[in-house]
């Protein structure tokens, strides 16, 4: 049994249909890239795993145990996290209290010095309000309140979209060494080099529908594979 | 030109004024920003508030034993209204939220107009508040000075929840982004009862501090909500601190400008709000974005 599979679920965003009978899989301690163009849908499929958008039809399962139709928070207290792509930090909040409120209702949330291991950054950073950081810093936090619920799935939505090359490559050190210690994860993302360097797998997605499936080391030697669902070769 | 006693005195009436309305719109506004219901009943609750202080004070002869036991019946029936009827609400566009929480506003003063007549009625002023006390030049009600005092302290208190405990951090993420709140595994819906209650708490303990102040009558709180509806406009919707400035900032004004012409008063307050809101539409304290 996966830890998580999508079973030929339909989403709808009022009444333009954006998902087709999509299915994903995801094992325990497993990196998988959701790639594709805009519109492909690789949002919505995240936003229909953590409970934001229900599907009209199909099943989401989480250890087996269904999960579509519930509330974000109780899907959340499952295990499951999203780290949206307009990153949500709360701009009133301060960096600690931004991680608090994550933590609130984690069982096993981690401490405060061992998010600031991973993220030096946030801890220099901890009393300045949220809506004063860099999009680095937001995208830093936004990872570490996931992190900090010490969430059993990750799903990272483009995150590395609009910032510095520099931060981007810390950025994939880190998504690199959470990969490493087996930390179980979905990405979507553009930067399709920065997923392939820590995903295992991928899935190519194109107007709603799975129209790939393979290892990173498949795409990464065959670059026309990649050509029909993201319009360039990976 | 009046004298300068005279405008001081005006300046602490405005202190007074500003505090309680601080009071009932923090209430107001955070009711506003968390559940995003604009609560029309809130004027109706400071009169229920007066009231319940005018019968408490009966059985108790005790000021604060009845405004002891006001709180308690407030925040029953805040739980009850928020149980049985705004929760079905919030989802709901904003002119149903509008019409349902007029609509109980209506209810509760008519209710209080049956039991109690329209006649205004008359709170003692307790009797440690008796009196007036020498400030240098000016002399001034014992009541109204001890009011500021316990308002400022209601306000304190108010912040303390607000900022210093978990309850306060998530309502005031809630306020910013209440779908990322949820993704973070905080069931919302559980808070917004509280924070209602909460709200109707406020708002009728600033009708019971009022009470001996003013006449009470069933209609007694109209004024006051258009009062603080204009304070949460000037403060930033959704913001605290808007409210506590806001609403000194709104007292200062219609006392100020009763000390020249009372007929302009509230004239002034609207025609600084129009001018806020054509310079800095968001409010003082406010941010773009929800409303």
């Amino acid at each position: 049994m996966s830890l998580l599979e999508v079973d030929r679920i339909n989403t709808l965003y009022g009444d333009s249909h954006v998902l087709f009978d999509l299915s994903i899989r995801v094992e325990e301690g497993e990196v998988v890239a959701l790639l594709g163009r805009n519109g492909a849908g690789k949002t919505t499929t995240l936003r229909s795993i953590m409970g934001v958008l229900a599907p009209r039809s199909g099943e989401i399962r989480l250890d087996g145990k269904p999960i579509s139709g519930l509330a974000p928070s109780a899907i959340a207290n499952m295990g499951v996290q999203l780290v949206p792509e307009e990153r949500a930090i709360f701009g009133g909040l301060t960096v600690e209290e931004n991680l608090r409120i994550a933590a609130l209702t984690a069982p096993n949330a981690w401490s405060f010095e061992r998010i600031y291991g991973v993220f030096p950054r946030l801890k220099e950073r901890r009393k300045s309000l949220g809506r004063t950081l860099s999009g680095g810093e937001q995208q830093m936090l936004s990872i570490a309140r996931a992190l900090i619920r010490d969430a059993r799935i990750i799903l990272l939505d483009e995150p590395f979209e609009g910032l510095a090359p520099l931060i981007v490559r810390d950025l994939v050190n880190v998504a690199a060494g959470l990969a490493r210690e087996g930390r179980t994860m979905i990405v979507v993302e553009q930067n399709v080099a920065a997923a392939l360097s820590f995903a295992t797998r991928v899935y190519g997605l194109n107007n709603g529908h799975v129209v790939f499936e393979g290892t990173s080391a498949e795409l990464t030697a065959n670059p026309d594979l990649a050509r029909d669902f993201l319009g360039v070769g990976a | 030109m009046p004298s300068w006693p005279a405008l001081a005195s005006q300046a602490f009436n405005g202190l007074a004024l500003g505090s309680l309305l601080a009071l009932v719109s923090s209430g107001l506004t955070i009711i506003l920003g968390t559940l995003g219901v604009l609560n029309f009943a809130h004027g109706a609750l400071f009169a229920v508030g007066a009231y319940a202080a005018f019968v408490m004070l009966q059985y108790t002869q005790s000021f604060l034993l009845a405004i002891a036991v006001g709180c308690g019946f407030m925040l029953v029936l805040g739980f009850l209204l928020e149980r049985l009827i705004i929760r079905f609400f919030y989802g709901r566009p904003h002119e149903d939220q509008i019409l349902v929480t007029y609509g109980i506003g209506i209810v509760l003063v008519e209710c209080v107009r049956a039991v109690f007549g329209g006649n205004a009625q008359r709170v003692p002023t307790p009797s440690w508040g008796q009196g007036a006390t020498q400030l240098g030049f000016l002399i001034y009600p014992t009541y109204r000075l001890q009011l500021i005092a316990i308002i400022a302290t209601l306000l304190v208190g108010l912040y303390l929840v607000l900022y210093r405990t978990s309850m306060g951090l998530v309502v005031r993420a809630g306020i910013e982004n209440p779908g990322m709140v949820g993704i973070l595994g905080i069931n919302l819906r559980r808070t917004f009862l509280l924070v209602f209650a909460i709200g109707v708490v406020a708002v009728g303990l600033a009708g019971m501090l009022y009470a001996p102040v003013v006449a009470v009558t069933p209609d007694m709180g109209a004024n006051f909500m258009a009062q603080s509806f204009v304070v949460i406009v000037l403060g930033g919707l959704g913001s605290f601190p808007g409210a506590v400035v806001g609403g000194l900032i709104a007292g200062e004004i219609v006392s100020l400008t009763s000390a020249f012409n009372s007929s302009y008063s509230e004239v002034m307050l609207y025609a600084l709000m129009a001018l806020l809101l054509v310079l800095r539409p968001q409010g003082l304290f406010g941010s773009e974005g929800r409303v």
